[in-house]
């Protein structure tokens, strides 16, 4: 049986992948969460980044962004360091950090996606305010502008982060389990927008919480359990095989014979 | 009462006080959103050995080092308390806690064994200050606002008072966007490029600048209700970041006004001979414009999902 | 050995007993991660001081009986405490703005307040002054039997209900569905803590009665991982700071009692913070090295198996310490043999991994741990018919 391992024979990481990781291992305390991870993220495609609870998905994307310290490994977003590229990349977490509180409203949230492109000083114009309904429309939620973001529900306050992100303009988008706890019509509306998205050219990665709308939303995967399980096209990589081997066997026949394998 | 009492008497202690509160209302909103509130309460109290070090160095009982003295026991304090906070694990509240009472005791410590019998450098100055003292006494009336000559002797802490108050304003309007960006979603404005941390620090040491210039008027412990009561007021009138700071202003003006005529006047109304102390009376109003919120505001309610218990 | 005054061994003894009952109570509120609520309950106790004051010379006495302005202290403090959890509950407000705001609110009072004392009668209040900062000048034997009496009596009320103050602190969701009233839980913890804060009003004053409180839980827990223990050596800690402080100041002039203790505790809590086995700076430090050595090793050794190179400065500087590489990155003898090791490890492990039926015995994997550690010999000869022989760079094992 011919099993690949974490660390590819590539040489240094892979020319100017929107985002490419080497050797990444993250951990606290006694054990690692993530060990030694190589990804390289297909340009122009939607990546799903799936595995069980605890494979350390979330810790993945948020130690490639450096919110979280790593332990080793090399992180480069399209061919350079981190930290030169940040204007290129849009992150959405998930929803669990913000005070609900916090007086600001909707049209407010989204104009921060604008911030790195006014500075300091650069007054809001109309333009500006255009721009954020404009994103705010794409998710639907043009009429809530106005609203305190602690009075909306949980998918339309995911939706709001979401026009955020687009308000970056971002040439690769990271976002973690954007469809966890929403309701169907937010589901269908934030899909629909990443595969705007991705027929604009750019990049989405998202870590994905649903085996069974896999290959209906993406056309990459990535397989996570603490290490690097598979990687690919969804026809080659996410397989009956590679899902049982992430899974550590854990997937009943039954559900297998559900998702659409390959 | 005419203008030739009020003028030189009430006038700058008046206008001290308000400064005094809005320079530090101002930074409160957003340490009060960051729950920070309490970095005030650490500086106030690291305040009295930042003075009696500066005392020690330089001697003298003089207003600037005394100022350096404090805002530098200030970035001590900060720094103490997030390192014990990174390297013992320990939650931030008992962090500051450790830190500013120790430091506390070293001032008193460190005040007993100098020998300041013969400089006037008490405690009880420095906790509650001596608002009603800082006259003008080269004013004659209204028209000495106009005159040059009684304009020179105006009291210097209101000249600072004035100075930081302007600083403060223009560092909020300055970093205006960062600060709200960074207090609402950390991890996004990191994600962004922006350094979070610095900025942290910045509004902390422009904090400190405020609450040691108003030391003189109001003294250490005052400062902190200055510090937390107006913003957290505002914050229960509004949902708008703009109000809610223009709602502090508003709050803490009225506090220092009303306290210190309260104060001034309050006991001859009532019959009684003597004034209080004015910075204890701002601060009390203060408390009581607070409960006015909490019972009536029209945003006192929690809007979403509660942050942890 | 020198000879400690009368007025000194009363000082060190109620010191010490309110370092003991310091240190217990705190811990609840430290454990539950409300320590600065003690800041706002001390504060708070002083109009009532002067209230109390007031009264009892408007009804002809004296007004520095201890007991009275005790009591006094006590109501204001209630009310304090009270004020805070009604400005978290009922507002949007944070507590720790909660806590700042009836702290300097309820001190801004008290201060009003003594200035009226001291238009009052001059003279009368400089003995209030005292509760700020302590002080244990005269101090009378009545006194010390109010502070141990009272000490007593806290620590048998911890003793009563040290376990649903435990539970809530650990987990207050827990406590709530088995049916504990958290609210009546969190009101006892402050109580207590108010009774001690009453009660050591005297000896170390308000403003550092929050030291006592804070400091020993925060030491304690430097030293040990059961919530139980860490109030006993808080208890223990507090104690010893109380008496050993107490003594320092009586041993020579202008040393203030309030703050020597406050100190000596400060010194076992920084020793803690190095010194401690576990917890400590040195410790963690060593554990932190040890760790990341550990991951860029194994990592390392897996690259040098399979023939991919090491990018990383520090792993390569690592191997070669341990001898496994030369200077120039190839690989020694030992090393390659470490390197096959290691390859055979993962290989091993993949394959655990991969079948449904080896259970949870799969999920101790985390890319450091040998596999056998966790699988029995037999089990492992099972894995390595299936496995075949594993190509290594360099040979086959």
């Amino acid at each position: 049986m011919a099993l690949t391992l974490a660390g590819t024979d590539d040489a240094a990481t892979a020319g100017d992948a929107p985002l490419s990781v080497r050797g990444l291992t993250v951990g606290y305390g006694g054990s690692p969460v993530v060990f030694s991870i190589d990804m390289d993220v297909t340009p122009g495609a939607m990546t799903a980044i799936i595995g069980p609870n605890g494979a350390g998905k979330s810790t993945l994307l948020k130690a490639a962004l450096g919110i979280v310290p790593r332990l080793s490994g090399q992180v480069a977003v399209f061919g350079r360091p981190l930290a030169r590229a940040r204007d290129r990349i849009a992150y959405v977490p998930q929803r669990a950090s913000v005070d609900w509180d916090f007086p600001t409203t909707v049209i407010d949230v989204v104009l921060m996606g604008l911030y790195s492109r006014l500075g300091l000083l650069r007054r809001v114009k109309a333009r500006h305010r255009a721009q954020a309904m404009e994103c705010l429309s794409r998710v639907g939620m043009e009429a809530f502008a106005d609203r305190q973001i602690g009075r909306l529900s949980g998918g339309q306050q995911q939706r709001v982060f979401l026009a955020r992100a687009l308000a970056q303009d971002a040439d690769l988008y990271l976002l973690d389990e954007p469809f966890a706890g929403v309701d169907a019509a937010t589901e269908a509306a934030i899909i629909r927008v990443l595969k705007a998205l991705k027929d604009e050219g750019r990049t989405v990665v998202c870590v994905h919480h649903d085996l069974s709308t896999v290959t209906e939303y993406f056309d990459h995967v990535f397989l996570l359990n603490r290490t690097r399980i598979a990687a690919g096209p969804v026809a080659t990589a996410f397989t009956a095989e590679t899902l049982q081997q992430a899974y550590g066997g854990r997937l009943a026949e039954a559900q297998l014979d559900q998702l659409a394998l390959a | 009462m005419s203008g030739a009492e009020f003028v030189p008497l009430s006038l700058p202690p008046i206008l001290i006080g308000t400064l005094a509160a809005i320079a530090c209302a101002l930074p409160g909103n957003f340490l009060v959103l960051r729950r920070q509130a309490l970095i005030g309460d650490a500086i106030s109290h690291v305040a009295l050995p930042g003075i009696v070090v500066a005392f020690l160095l330089t001697g003298v009982v003089s207003t600037w080092p005394m100022m350096i003295g404090a805002a530098g026991a200030a970035l001590v304090a900060v720094a103490m308390i997030e390192g014990i906070r990174r390297l013992g694990g320990i939650e931030p509240g008992a962090a500051m806690g450790v830190v500013f009472t120790t430091l506390f005791a070293g001032g008193v410590l460190l005040l007993e064994q100098s020998d300041t019998s013969n400089v006037h450098l008490d405690v009880q100055h420095a906790l509650y200050g001596n608002l009603e003292s800082l006259i003008w006494l080269d004013a004659f009336g209204w028209e000495s606002l106009l005159d040059p000559v009684a304009l020179d002797g105006l009291p210097p802490e209101l000249i600072r008072m004035a100075v930081v108050c302007l600083g403060v304003c223009a560092f909020l309007w300055l970093f205006w966007r960062p600060l709200k960006i960074s207090t609402f979603d950390e991890g996004f404005a990191r994600t962004i490029g922006m350094r979070t941390g610095p900025l942290g620090l910045a509004l902390v040491v422009v904090a400190a600048i405020a609450a040691v210039a108003a030391f003189d008027a109001v003294g250490s412990i005052i400062v902190i209700a200055m510090f937390i009561c107006p913003p957290a007021s505002a914050r229960l009138m509004t949902d708008s970041l703009e109000r809610q700071i223009a709602w502090s202003v508003l709050f803490a003006t009225v506090s220092a006004v009303l306290g210190y005529v309260l104060a001034g006047y309050g006991p001859l109304w009532l019959g009684a001979e003597d004034a209080v102390s004015a910075a204890g009376m701002i601060a009390t109003v203060s408390g009581v414009i607070l409960a006015l919120t909490a019972l009536f505001g029209p945003r006192r309610g929690r809007a979403g999902q509660p942050q942890g218990a | 050995m020198f000879d400690l005054g009368y007025n000194a061994s009363l000082v060190a003894l109620g010191a010490a007993l309110l370092g003991i009952a310091c240190g217990i109570t705190g811990t609840f509120l430290f454990l539950r991660k409300r320590a600065l609520v003690s800041d706002a309950i001390s504060h708070a106790t002083l109009p009532g001081v002067a209230l109390a004051f007031i009264v009892m010379v408007a009804l002809g006495g004296e007004g520095r009986n201890l007991f009275g302005l005790m009591a006094g202290s006590a109501v204001t403090a209630w009310a304090g405490l009270l004020a805070v959890t009604w400005l978290t509950t009922r507002t949007r407000l944070a507590e720790d703005a909660a806590i700042g705001a009836v702290l300097s609110v309820f001190f801004g009072a008290g201060i009003v307040l003594l200035t009226v004392i001291q238009t009052m009668s001059a003279g009368k209040q400089a003995g209030l002054e005292g509760f700020l900062l302590g002080s244990t000048a005269g101090m009378l034997r009545a006194d010390a039997i109010i502070i141990a009496a009272g000490g007593a009596v806290v620590l048998a009320l911890v003793a009563l209900l040290h376990r649903p103050m435990t539970l809530a602190a650990f987990d207050p969701d827990y406590a709530v569905a088995t049916g504990m009233n958290l609210r009546r839980i969190d009101l006892a913890t402050m109580g207590l803590v108010m009774a001690v804060v009453v009660i050591g009003l005297k000896i170390v004053g308000l403003i550092l009665i929050v030291a006592m409180l804070i400091i020993p839980p925060v030491t304690a827990r430097f030293w040990t991982e059961r919530s139980h223990r860490v109030a006993l050596i808080a208890g223990a800690l507090g104690g010893l700071a109380g008496g050993l402080g107490a003594v320092i100041s009586a041993s020579a002039p202008a040393l203030p009692t309030g703050p020597i203790i406050v100190l000596t505790s400060f010194a076992f809590f920084a020793a803690s913070l190095i010194l401690a086995p576990g917890r400590g700076m040195i410790a963690a430090a060593a554990q932190h090295l040890d760790y990341r050595r550990r991951v860029h090793l194994r990592q390392g050794l897996l690259a040098l198996a399979q023939a991919h190179p090491v990018r990383e400065a520090l792993t390569l500087r690592i191997l070669r310490r341990e001898g496994l590489i030369r200077a120039d990155g190839v690989a020694t003898e030992a090393g390659r043999a470490r390197a096959a090791r290691a390859l055979v490890d993962e290989r091993r492990w993949q394959l655990l991994r991969a079948d449904p039926s080896t259970g949870d015995l799969a999920d101790r994997y985390d890319g450091l741990t040998p596999i056998e550690t966790v699988l029995t010999p037999d089990q492992i000869a099972t894995l390595d018919r299936r496995l075949g022989p594993v190509p290594v760079s360099g040979g086959v094992t």
